[in-house]
């Protein structure tokens, strides 16, 4: 579906101006492209689970939100939607509801809520077949708590529970797949999509929403405050997320994986991306070249994964 | 005219009936044994058409509460059920439940605690969330699970209490023993639980409304729990009203306490749930030697019925209170130390004996309850202590 840029601009705002969110967070421009993916008309329910996104819209007595919210706590937003949803289905059964009515059901959780502690209750939520959509906006560390190491950071990356010293140089481990988790799950709509690539982002919300179940969106959402970097370099941050394939942009619809491929002329190194974070000074340090090589290894693996499927999914 | 149904039944069955008679919109479970038969009954009535229940089957009690709390927020009339391990896991979810004055309505199969793991009845589980914001009530029978399951909806969703209520029967003895029940026509209970108005809900509100929100310094936080605090304290008369109307139905009395021979009595044990016909055979036995006992068992505790209890315990000698669960490190049990917190508001100095029974479901036999009765009375001699002692061990 095509994204007219003329009607985003005139769709409302679910989420309006005034929040706490820090200037330059991909949490906050991420959850105002994807609303617009709900079309103008539509009413949709926001569940947020535990985060800065949550503390910074919703502290009483105000609420950022133009849209019904709720907020239950850390790890379960995937099965208070489901209640929800249930709840609509059930109204509508007893005709507490207008029959014909729409509405949408959307989860906002960051990695820590997603990848590690909401995982479980993602996943049931996935395999119950609810209609929502949930939206991981990954940051790669738990954020609001103060930038600790979570599933979802990259290796070898600077946390305050992953610190660097003389005998650990930073993260040890890869980050979690957890895209390909969600898609085997085999729901109708799973894809990554990133802040940077704002019209893929929207048509991948449109789509989202209009899919009937479960939808998934892993969205790379930097962190200015985490990632040690200025508040206005998160999309240029973004976008070379995207060429140096640190984070591949691609779609499972009914298993079918898709993939927006790097064109050779744009395809960069992983330190183009690496050293515009301060989180990765230190890999940059005369003797940490196999850090370098080491993270290029696993970025190109990781990319080549889901080429991998997409091929799978032609044959 | 109400109809009335007898047959034989289970306390799981007839919290079944109750969910299934409340008209219950969305049930979200995960199965726990003793609680697993109540949950597959319901899963029947769904399977057989005869709801429109959104059953919501959860991989885990922390996700059934969760649920819960998105379906009682939208709008919706909402029921589980859980047992041990499971309300303890959800056990997050329960304050979050109270605190956003959700008016879940959830059977709990009161089961012992791990470790060792155990899964037969005693009181370890419900104590543990005791303090968790939920009115708490406590069934002796299968009658009184299903009677107090429909009075639970009554009081959890009335206006001036909006909180959540636990409808708590003994694992085993009360959840799969088969007993007399009477079973009201679906008709005549839809009338008597009525309809939700939800406040503000997620859906069908009349405008976008924000729940569960981020309370931090400047003192919101505060203020909501005190008025948190405010409303249980202010559910006794809701309570009773429930149970009164239920009561012109059933016929079956309501009362926050139930008492046995206590007026006169010298003698009295305080027990809560199924164990309390036991404790009245043997004050049967004592009244028939000529010794003034008396039972006095605490159907709602929580909010806990203090002045009432203080009342029926005033005049007697000296108190046996019989705890299915312990408070490690804390003097005495927890109805122990309510029921020593209730006799002390009233400047009430009587002594007490605290006996821990049946844990992990161990046999509560006439015996242990005459040794109570013998050793109490040797307490008001000044012959024993008031410490505490387990009723029935080697």
């Amino acid at each position: 579906m095509a994204v007219n840029i003329k009607k985003l601009s005139e769709t409302p705002e679910r989420l309006v101006g005034g929040h706490r969110l820090c200037g330059g967070c991909g949490a906050s421009i991420a959850v105002r492209q994807i609303m617009l993916g709900a079309g103008p008309d539509t009413e949709v329910v926001v569940c947020g689970v535990t985060g800065c996104l949550e503390v910074s819209t919703t502290a009483l007595p105000y609420t950022s939100w133009e849209t019904s919210y709720i907020h239950n706590a850390f790890e379960n937003g995937a099965a208070t939607i489901s209640g929800v949803e249930a709840a609509f289905k059930a109204l509508k059964a007893t005709g507490q509801i207008n029959k014909d009515k729409e509405m949408k059901f959307i989860v906002f959780a960051g990695d820590g809520g997603t990848y590690d502690i909401g995982l479980q209750s993602l996943s049931g939520a996935l395999e119950r077949g609810h209609d929502f959509v949930y939206v991981c906006y990954d940051n790669g560390a738990y954020m609001n708590t103060g930038i600790q190491r979570s599933s979802a950071t990259p290796l070898h990356s600077w946390a305050t529970t992953s610190e660097i010293g003389a005998a650990i140089p930073g993260k040890p481990q890869r980050r979690k797949d957890l895209t390909s988790i969600v898609a085997a799950h085999h729901v109708p709509y799973v894809a990554q999509a990133s802040v940077g690539n704002w019209k893929d982002l929207v048509e991948k919300a449109q789509k989202a929403f209009d899919t009937p179940g479960p939808a998934f969106l892993n969205v790379f959402a930097p962190c200015p405050r985490g990632w040690r970097h200025g508040g206005d370099a998160t999309i240029t941050i973004s976008k070379l997320a995207f060429r140096t394939k640190f984070w591949p942009l691609f779609e499972v619809e009914n298993d079918v994986w898709t993939m927006k491929e790097v064109r050779e002329k744009d395809l960069l190194p992983v330190e183009e991306f690496l050293k515009t974070q301060g989180r990765f000074s230190h890999v940059f340090k005369p003797g940490n070249e196999h850090l370098i090589e080491q993270m290029q290894a696993e970025v190109d693996e990781q990319y080549a994964h889901v080429l991998k499927m997409c091929k799978a999914s032609v044959l | 005219m109400a109809n009335v149904t007898v047959l034989g039944a289970t306390g799981n069955q007839m919290v079944a009936e109750a969910f299934r008679q409340a008209a219950v919109d969305v049930l979200p479970a995960y199965p726990i044994t003793p609680q697993t038969t109540m949950v597959e009954g319901y899963s029947k009535f769904v399977a057989d058409g005869r709801v429109h229940t959104e059953y919501v089957a959860v991989e885990s009690e922390h996700s059934a509460m969760s649920a819960s709390i998105g379906a009682s927020a939208a709008g919706a009339r909402v029921a589980t059920a859980t047992a041990a391990q499971g309300l303890v896991h959800m056990y997050e979810q329960l304050y979050i439940a109270s605190g956003m004055r959700l008016p879940i309505v959830m059977a709990n199969a009161n089961r012992a605690l791990s470790a060792p793991i155990n899964i037969h009845g005693d009181h370890s589980d419900v104590m543990s969330a005791r303090d968790s914001g939920w009115i708490i009530l406590f069934a002796e029978t299968a009658q009184e699970a299903y009677d107090n399951t429909l009075i639970a909806f009554r009081v959890a969703e009335h206006a001036d209490v909006l909180l959540p209520v636990m409808s708590t029967l003994d694992g085993f003895i009360t959840t799969h023993a088969m007993e007399r029940c009477e079973l009201m026509d679906d008709e005549t209970v839809t009338s008597y639980v009525g309809t939700r108005t939800p406040v503000n809900p997620l859906i069908n509100g009349a405008s976008a409304s924000s729940h569960g929100m981020f309370a931090s310094l400047g003192g919101t936080y505060f203020e909501v729990k005190k008025a948190q605090r405010a409303a249980i304290d202010a559910s006794f008369p809701y309570i009773q009203e429930a149970g009164d109307a239920w009561e012109n139905i059933s016929g079956r009395k309501f009362e926050f306490i139930e008492t046995h021979q206590c007026d006169d009595a010298d003698f009295i044990m305080v027990v809560l749930g199924s164990s309390a016909g036991n404790s009245r055979v043997v004050a049967d036995e004592l009244r028939a030697q000529g010794i003034k006992a008396g039972v006095l068992r605490i159907r709602l505790y929580r909010p806990f019925p203090f002045k009432e209890v203080a009342e029926v315990l005033k005049g007697a000698k000296s108190i046996a209170i019989l705890d299915r669960s312990d408070a490690f490190g804390a003097e005495y049990g927890p109805v122990g130390l309510d029921v020593r917190s209730a006799l002390y508001n009233e400047g009430i100095v009587i002594p007490t004996r605290n006996y821990i029974y049946g844990l992990g479901g161990a046999d509560v036999t006439l015996d242990a309850l005459r040794q109570a009765f013998a050793e109490i009375q040797q307490l008001a001699d000044g012959k024993l202590d008031q410490s505490l002692s387990y009723l029935g061990t080697r």
